[in-house]
């Protein structure tokens, strides 16, 4: 279990942070209308996740029992807000398009939940890389569902067009429902594959 | 910070309906999801965020704009919001616990899960990129915490139906769920050509 490719292929996989554990939906359903704006949120989010969880893991022996979670919350604060000021001096477009998602990072519950689950009884490297594969599972699904979004809803893949100009974007797709029912989709989908691996063997 | 020009009686329905925290911003989805489950706790955490949202927003307003903003010190404002929301819920606890003890018994559980709530420093975030003002901030919280409230409590009496019917094994649990969370989504939504917030 300790191995790194059992880790990568546990955190994206088989306990996908989106589709079995149900979380951190909160605060990136939003960003999904547009890839480039996916992108650059789960990168945000694999930044976060991963130093977090190193930094819980390096201070574990420090922190007290009874104040661990405002402590925690204090350290993933910190690295949101090193995000948040890259993300105003090189990318203010961006910045500006994410709105108050880039802060509702703090509040993802992927980042507690692998400080908590993981950090808290292994060793840093493990733990940044255990935090990491996290993120990657969760951009995984994002992205999927970003790629959907633009695609139908502006005809469009990072920004170019790909389908013809005679295609009649769909409206639904960029308007907020269709995120839920794509997230609907891929749970519905990823939890079917599972039961069938899990009935195989 | 342009005050936008909107009447407080407009940004209260558009919180609550068209401009739905949950439906429309997705916020607040984890403890929505898990918590929708059961009538009884969905109504008691509705009121618990709408009552902490109202504070929350009012208080983050005030530090804002009387502490971080006269410093230059508003890159410091995710810290500040998240550890003003963590202290209003541990005072709100105390408060009740020491006001009636049958409030505390309904509403006292769910406090502690509402600092980890994204709704929460979601409302606090908007309220200070849109700029509004302290009349406007409160009625913002208000609106979206009753907001939350309704959809949380549609949702349950929803799943209550739903969780008689076959489905197919993969879509039991939370695939149906946030499917059902779409369609409520798309009824909300479709006012939105009445009012609206950006």
């Amino acid at each position: 279990m300790s191995s790194t490719g059992a880790i990568l292929k546990d955190n994206v996989w088989t306990s996908n942070p989106i589709f079995m554990q149900m979380l951190g939906i909160c605060s990136a359903l939003a960003v999904t209308n547009l890839l480039a704006n996916t992108l650059i949120m789960t990168i945000g989010v694999v930044f976060v996740t991963a130093f977090s969880s190193f930094t819980v893991s390096l201070m574990k022996t420090l922190i007290p029992r009874k104040v661990r979670m405002i402590v925690q919350t204090l350290i993933i604060a910190f690295y949101v807000i090193i995000v948040d000021i890259l993300l105003r001096a090189y990318l203010p477009d961006m910045s500006r398009a994410l709105g108050p998602y880039v802060g509702l990072i703090i509040t993802n519950c992927i980042i507690m939940g692998r400080a908590e689950a993981f950090a808290q009884s292994n060793p840093p490297f493990i733990s940044a890389w255990d935090g990491a594969t996290s993120g990657f599972g969760y951009m995984a699904v994002l992205m999927t569902i970003a790629f959907v979004r633009e695609l139908m809803g502006f005809g469009t893949i990072f920004g170019l067009r790909v389908l013809p100009e005679a295609f009649e974007p769909w409206i639904i797709m960029v308007t907020p429902p269709s995120a839920f029912f794509l997230l609907g989709i891929i749970i519905w989908a990823g939890k079917t594959v599972m039961n069938r691996e899990g009935a195989a063997a | 910070m342009n005050a936008p020009i909107i009447s407080p009686f407009a940004l209260f329905f558009a919180s609550m309906i068209t401009s739905n925290i949950l439906l429309a911003n997705f916020l607040g989805m984890c403890s929505f999801i898990a918590i929708s489950k059961d009538m009884k706790s969905s109504n008691g955490l509705g009121l618990a965020v709408t009552v902490v949202l109202t504070v929350t927003t009012a208080i983050n307003w005030v530090i804002l704009n009387y502490i971080l903003i006269p410093l230059n010190l508003e890159y410091l404002r995710f810290i500040v919001f998240i550890i003003s929301i963590a202290a209003v819920v541990q005072m709100l606890e105390m408060v009740i616990d020491r006001l009636s003890q049958a409030l505390y018994m309904s509403l006292g559980i769910f406090l502690p899960l509402i600092t980890v709530n994204c709704a929460i420093l979601g409302v606090s975030l908007f309220m200070e990129i849109r700029g509004y003002s302290f009349v406007q901030s409160i009625v913002y919280g208000l609106g979206s915490g009753l907001g939350w409230w309704l959809a949380i409590m549609l949702l349950s009496s929803i799943r209550k139906k739903v969780d008689k019917s076959k489905l197919s094994p993969g879509l039991q649990g939370p695939g149906i769920t946030v499917i059902t969370i779409g369609f409520m989504a798309m009824a909300f939504i479709g006012f939105s050509g009445m009012l609206a917030v950006q």
